[in-house]
């Protein structure tokens, strides 16, 4: 994380207006901390979802509360419901469009691996048409899993080498 | 109240060909394709049959003939009563019915969902698209030759596919198909589960 190394960051010339750290600690500190999610949901999780981001459960506390109903102003799709194979073209699709770097939480069993859904019209995991980055449990998980969950790309996020993708790719 | 005689004898003083239908909870009555929009049509202006409740279709499989039967489900509102009308498709093969849109608005969806899930053609259905499952699909689930598992079938988007690999694949049925024993005093035991065991996603099933 950011460094406090007073004999700089506190040297009388330049006093509070300069803080060293890594270039990774900075990035990844700034996407951990406002995760703005993609709100893919499909089915009766999206429920779970929406109450997460109410008062109760409030995942406006993670900066992740900016639901962004535009792929490209979201950096995180969270999958909430049962995928169809009617519905997984244009998943994917919105995924094409999010804007890179993204991220991808299944939520729920549906969203994971079809769930109770063992039918030709289900697709068993979303996993099969987008890259997924956390998966919860449940049917539905509560927010608190959800949150759980969330917390866990943060931290996916905050060891992530991110200043050597960003300046090379 | 002796609706239920009254339905049964008035259509067929109508439509000399229909017949009482066995059933177990309300009156029913088979009747030619030919006749079935006449006959919804009186049920609906003489007798108050005024809601199409559902309509729907049977598959009797590939070796029955005829294999495909419509069913009608009527009520009405003003006398509460049920009766089921049925139909068999005159072709096997390309089965088809007249639609009843005509009569009821709302037969339009309830069509489309058949036409989908059981391949049969509506004539003069203003709309013959696939309701449920994705336009191009080439197969009818309901019918009873579609394996509960699915087949495998491309997906709608070429551009999606090229960048995934993805086709419509059979589920991994794990031993299914899933029910609820109900009427099981133990709720541990009620819940679904799979009738059979012995396959499973690593282990094929045995034909
Ligand atoms: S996991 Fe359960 S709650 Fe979530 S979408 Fe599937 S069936 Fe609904």
């Amino acid at each position: 994380m950011v460094s406090s190394r007073t004999e700089l960051g506190y040297d009388s010339k330049i006093e509070g207006e300069v803080i060293v750290s890594r270039r990774d600690a900075i990035i990844n500190w700034v996407r951990t901390n406002s995760m703005w999610p993609m709100p893919m949901g499909l089915a009766c999780c999206a429920i779970e979802l929406m109450g997460s981001g109410g008062a109760r459960f409030d995942i406006a506390r993670f900066g992740a509360e900016v639901m962004r109903f535009s792929p490209r102003q979201a950096d995180c799709m969270i999958v909430a419901g049962t995928v169809t194979y009617k519905m997984a073209p244009q998943v994917r699709r919105i995924y094409d469009q999010m804007s890179s770097p993204k991220w991808v939480i299944a939520m729920g069993a549906c969203a994971s691996t079809g769930g109770m859904y063992r039918s030709y019209a289900t697709l068993q995991g979303v996993d099969r048409i987008v890259p997924v980055d956390v998966y919860v449990s449940g049917c539905p998980p509560r927010p608190e899993a959800l949150l759980d969950g969330l917390m866990r790309l943060q931290d996916k996020v905050r060891h992530e080498p991110a200043a050597g993708k960003l300046f090379t790719a | 109240m002796s609706a239920t005689v009254d339905v049964t004898s008035a259509l067929q003083a109508r439509f000399p060909q229909a017949a009482p239908r066995a059933s177990l909870d309300h009156e029913a009555v088979n009747v030619p394709m030919g006749d079935v929009i006449a006959a919804l049509q009186y049920l609906r202006d003489e007798f108050a049959f005024d809601v199409l409740t559902d309509l729907t279709a049977v598959d009797w499989s590939e070796a029955m003939a005829p294999r495909f039967t419509m069913v009608y489900h009527l009520f009405s509102s003003t006398r509460h009563v049920y009766v089921r009308i049925a139909a068999d498709c005159a072709s096997d093969t390309a089965p088809s019915a007249p639609t009843a849109i005509g009569l009821w608005a709302g037969a339009n969806w309830l069509e489309r969902e058949v036409f989908d899930m059981f391949g049969i053609t509506f004539d003069g259905h203003p709309d013959q698209r696939r309701i449920l499952m994705w336009d191009g699909y080439p197969h009818h689930p309901l019918r009873k030759d579609f394996p509960l598992a699915g087949i495998e079938a491309p997906l709608p988007d070429a551009e999606i596919v090229a960048e995934t690999g993805m086709a419509a694949n059979p589920v991994p049925l794990a031993g299914g198909p899933f029910v609820a024993h109900s009427g099981q005093i133990n709720m541990a035991e009620a819940e679904p589960r799979a009738k059979d065991e012995s396959w499973n996603e690593r282990r094929p099933k045995p034909e």
